[in-house]
């Protein structure tokens, strides 16, 4: 199978730059402008970073199912190594989510795990799944078995986030009854524009990686076929 | 053939060979009943007759995956899997035969486990039996599908519990959600819920999982 990359019309490095000077701007954003919350205060604003990272996650994720839709249906060549490195960031921002959010529930309930946040009991069952994904994937030899089992399991994982939410939703019936419950959504004014510059920042952000470790991976897979010709 | 013959056809020569060799379900009976004495053990004098009810549950997801573990070693050591793969028959029939043929195996177990529960830890209700059964759907048919990959990868019997327990988790909720909860009808309906997702997700895929 012969390695083929795709060509892409923004080139890497203006991507990177665009990139940058987004997050700055999002950063700025985050630490100078947006309004201390008015009963978490400071602490609040790591909730700018959880939410856009835990949805970058889920569009990792869903890119990742959507490239192994491809491979299993069109056979397009490139979907696999696509799917492997969307997963990959899924899982790097999906560990995020995991620290992000336990840093804020220090702050928000005194305790570094919560485990009436059903947000972070999701990703923590997704972190299984996903570095099972892994394992699966490095203990088959490379191959059109190895992408056709890598794409089947990575399409189990969108099944299994809602899934996954309602059954952890149910659960909480019997598990434990809600004591903590967020203050509510009710963010507007410059939390409103704060939220709206992170969340494509960290989207964008991904996207660069996603390109960077796929150009990376696609050199080394055409590097190896150079050897083995 | 037609597609039923082709599934009865392999989930009979799975029984038959089961029936011939008992490898697997006296494994399996053994392991849940030594399961339940170790719980005894490991729950402390006046817990809760729930946390035995949470407990039913782990032991009969691993009693399921120490059968899902072996249900295609056969397939691979006389590569059988070549063979039917080659057969002019519907691949997903390969994922439904063993998919009884686990299921078989793990109702009989449970056939014996739940009177064995009921004997040396509290009785079971019929929603409870309900919740078994469904579960067991969902189980056999995740699993065996789960089954069919690791078996054919290096890592083997220590992939299967890494792939499932991930995806278990929903079922474990349903199950013991069913147990203990007052109305246990929505846990049930959830159950059924992912066993349709899940069936009709692998029944779909699995052609790929045998073929490249």
């Amino acid at each position: 199978m012969e390695t083929v990359s795709r060509h892409y019309r923004i080139p890497l490095p203006a991507l990177a730059a665009a990139t940058l000077a987004l997050v700055m701007v999002a950063l700025a954003f985050v630490f100078f402008v947006a309004p201390n919350d008015a009963v978490l205060g400071f602490s609040q604003r790591i909730f700018y970073f959880h939410v856009s990272i835990a949805f970058t996650a889920y569009a990792c994720f869903g890119a990742g199912a959507w490239k192994a839709l491809r491979h299993l249906w069109k056979r397009d060549p490139r979907a696999d190594l696509e799917s492997y490195v969307a997963v990959h960031q899924g899982v790097i921002f999906g560990v995020l989510v995991l620290i992000t959010g336990s840093i804020w529930a220090k702050y928000t309930w005194g305790h570094w795990w919560v485990w009436s946040e059903d947000e972070l009991v999701l990703f923590l069952v997704l972190f299984l799944f996903y570095a099972a994904y892994f394992m699966l994937r490095f203990s088959v030899d490379p191959g059109p078995q190895r992408a056709n089992f890598s794409a089947v399991y990575a399409l189990f994982g969108v099944v299994l986030v809602p899934v996954s939410f309602l059954a952890i939703r149910l659960a909480k019936t019997f598990l434990h009854p809600v004591i903590f419950t967020r203050h509510g959504a009710n963010i507007g004014g410059w939390m409103l524009v704060t939220y709206c510059l992170t969340q494509p920042a960290v989207l964008l952000l991904a996207y660069t990686l996603y390109r960077v470790e796929l150009a990376g991976k696609s050199i080394d897979a055409r590097l190896r076929e150079l050897r083995l010709a | 053939m037609t597609y039923a013959a082709d599934v009865g056809a392999l989930a009979r020569k799975d029984l038959l060979l089961e029936l011939r060799a008992r490898d697997t379900l006296p494994a399996m009976l053994l392991f849940v009943v030594a399961t339940f004495v170790v719980f005894h053990f490991a729950l402390p004098a006046h817990s809760s007759q729930l946390a035995a009810s949470g407990l039913l549950w782990v032991a009969i997801l691993f009693t399921a995956l120490l059968g899902l573990g072996r249900a295609f070693v056969p397939e691979r050591e006389q590569r059988v899997l070549d063979g039917l793969v080659l057969a002019p028959c519907d691949r997903s029939a390969i994922w439904l035969a063993k998919s009884i043929a686990t299921l078989a195996f793990l109702g009989a177990a449970e056939l014996v486990a739940l009177p064995v529960f009921a004997l040396f830890f509290h009785g079971i209700g019929g929603a409870t039996v309900a919740g078994v059964v469904l579960a067991d759907l969902g189980i056999c048919a995740v699993g065996t599908f789960l089954g069919a990959m690791a078996v054919v990868t290096r890592a083997r019997d220590l992939l299967l519990p890494l792939l499932f327990l991930p995806l278990a988790i929903p079922i474990v909720v349903g199950g013991v959600g069913a147990t203990v909860a007052g109305s246990p009808g929505r846990y049930l309906a959830f159950l059924a819920l992912y066993d349709a997702l899940f069936g009709v997700l692998c029944w779909a895929s699995f052609e790929y999982v045998v073929t490249e």
